[in-house]
């Protein structure tokens, strides 16, 4: 019996329940490798490119652009060549029978966020996939939170136990945010790691994030296996401050959106739904006073206050760095000032959330690094 | 007898103080010099000033439109009065409130008040945070025979009895709702049994009688501290003017006012005690009522020379923030 | 995010600021319910049971059931606010502000004015408003117009959980006088609402959708019926932008004007009735600060100039519905009149 497979929309992140066919990149009949672009869908928060799992012949399309379904539902067939076209109907029939939204809300709404006092902080974070992998955190950036690794978690996650936190300041963790400075930051993030008892881990970090990681690592060379930075604080002076303070003093949604856009090559992927969450999070008790606490701290004078050359130096290949190319928000020039022996990837068509808008590249990349330094 | 000299220097000076005011600001008023109109206090200052001697800047006092007795009771600063009942902008309410809205926070005077029954239920707001934040602060509401008609003070009595509150309701039954008289107005001979309805204890007692305000507000004060509740005192004192500068007076008999004047002037009343009793010496309240006269009449030079309140102010301060 | 109903949302952002601030009161007939009875003691929580389970942490001085005497709630509660507390009064329905107007108009809203800015008053009046629960006259009425003509008050009216928590929020820690007002239809409607605490600033609009044809300005219920029409014209391919100002003093007026004069078309939505509602205020600020935008009459969309009726045929008839709406958003778009002209 020929194997037959459903694309079906998936559940990026916690809250999507739907997702809107945008664009197919493949036509029935067409021969499909695993890992390639299938569809675009299009969220209330993000479009993004769905991929494929499987190899063979995408048999069936069975959602059209511009149509909108629940998170799990069928949208497309992949089966070999010699299945037959009334096995595919009955399996989509079948599929389609069988769908129950509430499986999907159960099975597919994935985990949802814990908090840990580390040394009397409130962390929140949330925890996917087991294997025994060593384990990968993914640190946000400036204004970001865990949700930021949507469609990076989920991937990474298959063979090993991986944690996106949100930094103090952020989300749903403490807003006490010390003096603003950099080890506000990653003394938090070794106290999770030591709260959680994780010995040694992957670290992740994006733009201040990386920043982050990377005074971690060298704080404590021995707890980190291997550092990625995306588009990351540490190899140079230049930041945005249009954007920080735009970030920092925007309320309305129109206005944020506009600031919104310095985050994506693709100015279109800002979203209401992004938008809208930024505004609430800002309005959180202590998130205002955290922001400008850390803009202060961390980019005093309109600067990078503290660089990390150096620690890039001393990780050698432990070091991925990976830049979107059409950063604005930190120059992707920064890259060239990594020295050692760092894999410095600079990806096309992407901006300072490298990891949203080419989350496939950026995914793939990191994968090859931790497999390489477990 | 438990006051001491300088509290009764200190009574005496307050009275005076309010008779030398409103006598003047009724001048004042009738030379042009005060704009809009004025409500005149002056024949009850035992009420105000018997009341308020148990009172410090942290006690609360909710006051009427015929507030400047009140106001000056309180201790609010006799110069500031003036120059807001002139309209000017040193006033201790820069101008904006005038006569009937004069308040001093600060000294605990939540304000005048132009609507008939308009302050109970604020004192007992007052009464409440005394009691809540434990404070040990007392609210005192005053009000008149016309305001004891008021649906506001009937709802502010109860709730206060409900709530068991630090709230004293001192109801001053000065004669006249305006132009009418109690007799007519107030339904009861017993405005006090009034009050008494409503689950507290009440007490008629001489307005003009400083010594029986003063023993009366002793007991109330000393009830509510100890956190037994509300308790009312109903102050009888006829006032000396109309129910504004101006009021022709019809409704009263041509000899009414001299007559109060001449009988049943409160601060006459406690020269005569205080001096027979050897308790003061004529001499030291003849020079009060001098200092008290200097006093007003450099309020009213410094209220002449001031300055309106610029325009720029007409739209500040109606909101703390706005947006 | 947990999902919470305005009802949870509003006993949450009480909860949270009680527990932050120990001047914070509630102070209103049955906020508990059933002080003196010869049952248990919270047996209300409030007439929609809003602020229920509150009594048990804070007991009756900081949740204080009253008796029935509007005035003296609210007189209570605007010098209290003078004197130390931050209290919130419950109200119950708006129709019952009528006993008690004094308290809010010439005293709460007048204090700072009248006496030089030397007061605040950090009371919040929580009330409900709205028909559609056959409650007739005295009990379903829209009185925010009343309110926001006062200078001294802010008004606010909430349309969902998430702003019902946030804006309650900013109302107890505001330092002025707000009117709370919730719908009474919307307590059970469900919103993701965060844990913590959060604010959300007065005078500062929700673009609910956003859109290139035609604006919709709708106020507390209305928000929801013109969501519901701008989403089904958007299958249409009609672009509605839809704007919830949330406060209407502060009003958001920039907000207002920004997209009208992107759309150049308004529909104005408002559940009191037409004469001096916000639907006036809101077209006459358009008419008088964005005319040279618009390429169609503005259209009203209200409640007629009649008392709430209790007959079901009657009350449907009285509240502005979708269909009402949408056929005001075709006739602003088919109107040719400033398109001819040019």
């Amino acid at each position: 019996m020929a194997e037959i497979h459903a694309v079906i929309v998936p559940k990026w992140g916690l809250s999507m329940e739907e997702g809107k066919i945008d664009h197919w990149y493949v036509e029935e009949g067409e021969q499909v490798s695993e890992g390639d672009d299938l569809v675009d869908i299009e969220t209330t928060k993000i479009t993004n490119t769905l991929e494929s799992q499987h190899a063979g012949v995408f048999r069936k399309l069975v959602a059209e652009e511009g149509e909108t379904h629940p998170c799990g539902m069928i949208i497309g067939v992949i089966a070999d060549a010699g299945a037959a076209d009334s096995d595919i109907e009955a399996f989509v029939e079948s599929f389609k029978e069988s769908y129950d939204p509430a499986d999907v809300a159960v099975e597919g709404g994935g985990p949802e966020p814990e908090t840990i006092e580390a040394a009397g902080k409130r962390i929140q974070y949330v925890k996917m996939g087991e294997g025994d992998g060593t384990p990968i955190i993914f640190v946000h950036g400036f204004g970001g939170d865990l949700n930021n690794w949507l469609f990076t978690q989920p991937a990474l996650s298959e063979d090993r136990v991986t944690y996106a936190i949100d930094l103090p300041g952020h989300g749903g963790s403490i807003k006490e945010v010390g003096d603003g400075t950099l080890s506000n930051l990653s003394g938090p993030l070794r106290d999770f790691m030591k709260a959680m008892d994780i010995g040694r881990a992957h670290l992740v970090g994006h733009s201040l994030g990386g920043a982050v990681v990377l005074s971690v690592s060298k704080e404590a060379p021995d707890a980190v296996a291997s550092v990625t930075a995306i588009c990351s604080a540490g190899f140079g002076g230049d930041i945005n401050m249009d954007y920080i303070n735009g970030f920092i003093e925007g309320k309305r949604q129109r206005q944020l959106t506009q600031t919104l856009g310095a985050l994506f090559a693709d100015k279109s992927l800002v979203s209401k739904d992004m938008v809208d969450d930024i505004i609430k999070f800002k309005r959180l008790d202590g998130v205002d006073a955290a922001l400008r606490t850390l803009a202060a701290g961390a980019f005093a004078g309109g600067q990078q206050a503290e660089t990390l050359g150096d620690q890039a130096a001393a990780l050698g290949d432990r070091l991925l760095v990976v830049w979107g190319e059409a950063d604005e928000v930190i120059p992707s020039a920064h890259a060239q000032n990594v020295s050692g022996g760092a894999r410095v990837e600079v990806l096309s068509d992407a901006g300072h959330m490298a990891h949203m808008e080419k989350s496939a590249d950026v995914n793939a990349l990191i994968v090859e690094h931790v497999s390489a330094f477990d | 007898m438990q006051l001491t000299r300088e509290e009764l220097l200190e009574a005496y000076r307050r009275m005076k103080r309010i008779r030398e005011f409103e006598e003047r600001v009724n001048v004042e008023f009738s030379n042009g010099n005060i704009p809009g109109f004025v409500h005149l206090y002056a024949g009850q200052e035992a009420s105000g000033v018997g009341i308020c001697m148990h009172l410090t800047d942290d006690d609360y006092i909710g006051s009427t439109h015929r507030g400047h007795g009140h106001c000056i009771a309180k201790g609010c600063d006799v110069e500031g009065m003036m120059l807001e009942i002139f309209g000017k902008a040193g006033g201790l309410c820069g101008g904006k409130g005038g006569s009937m809205h004069i308040a001093d926070l600060d000294k605990g005077m939540l304000g005048a008040n132009a609507i008939v029954g308009g302050n109970p239920p604020l004192v007992v707001g007052a009464a409440l945070s005394a009691k809540v934040n434990k404070t040990g602060r007392v609210a005192v509401s005053f009000t008149g025979d016309g305001g004891s008609n008021q649906g506001t003070t009937f709802e502010a009595l109860n709730m206060a009895v409900v709530l068991n509150l630090p709230a004293i309701f001192v109801i001053e039954n000065n004669g006249y709702g305006e132009g009418t008289g109690v007799d007519y107005a107030v339904g009861t001979k017993d405005i006090a049994g009034r009050a008494a309805g409503f689950g507290m204890p009440a007490t008629t007692v001489d307005g003009t009688d400083f010594f029986a305000v003063y023993d009366a507000m002793r007991e109330a004060v000393d009830r509510a501290k100890a956190g037994n509740g509300p308790s009312a005192i109903v102050t009888e004192a006829m006032r000396y003017f109309g129910h504004f500068v101006g009021d022709p007076e019809i409704y009263r008999a041509k000899d009414e006012v001299s007559k109060l004047r001449d009988e049943k002037d409160p601060l006459a009343i406690f020269r005569n005690r205080v001096t027979e009793a050897g308790l003061l010496e004529a001499s030291q309240l003849d020079q009060l009522d001098r200092e008290v006269l200097a006093e007003v009449e450099k309020a009213v030079e410094a209220a002449s020379a001031a300055p309106f309140p610029s325009v720029d102010q007409l739209e500040t301060d109606v909101y703390v923030t706005y947006p | 995010m947990p999902k919470k109903s305005v009802r949870q949302a509003i006993n949450e952002a009480l909860r949270q600021e009680m527990e932050r601030d120990p001047t914070v009161v509630i102070i209103g007939e049955d906020v508990a319910g059933g002080q003196g009875g010869s049952g248990d003691v919270d047996a209300y929580g409030g007439v929609m049971g809003v602020t229920k389970g509150l009594i048990g942490t804070f007991g009756p001085d900081r949740v204080i059931d009253t008796p029935i005497s509007e005035s003296a709630i609210m007189g209570a509660a605007a010098g209290a606010a003078t004197t130390g507390l931050r209290p919130v009064a419950e109200l119950m329905f708006v129709d019952f502000l009528g006993v008690c107007f004094d308290q809010i108009f010439n005293q709460a809203a007048k204090f700072r004015y009248m006496f030089g800015g030397k007061a605040r008053t950090p009371v919040v009046i929580r009330s409900m408003i709205g028909a559609g629960v056959r409650a007739a006259a005295q009990h379903s009425q829209c009185l925010h117009p009343i309110f926001t003509h006062v200078p001294g008050l802010k008004v606010v009216m909430p349309t969902n959980a998430y702003d019902a928590k946030g804006l309650l929020i900013q109302a107890i820690r505001d330092d002025d006088p707000v009117v709370f007002l919730e719908h009474k239809t919307l307590y059970d409607i469900e919103d993701d609402v965060p844990d913590e605490a959060y604010t959300i600033p007065f005078g500062e609009a929700n673009f609910t959708r956003e859109g290139d044809d035609v604006t919709i300005v709708g106020f507390s219920r209305m928000v929801h019926i013109a969501n519901e029409v701008a989403d089904k014209l958007e299958d249409k391919g009609i672009s509605v932008e839809v704007i919830d100002p949330r406060t209407t003093s502060p009003l958001d007026e920039e907000a207002i004007l920004e997209s009208v004069e992107r759309t150049g078309r308004l529909v104005v939505v408002d559940e009191a009735p037409p004469r001096c509602n916000l639907a006036v205020d809101v077209a006459a600020l358009v008419a008088d600060k964005a005319f040279g935008s618009l390429k169609a009459p503005i259209k009203r969309i209200t409640a007629p100039h009649t008392p709430v009726p209790f007959a079901p045929t009657l009350e449907d008839a009285y509240i502005p519905n979708a269909g009402r709406v949408e056929a005001a958003v075709h006739e602003v778009l088919e109107s040719g009149g400033r398109a001819a002209a040019e």
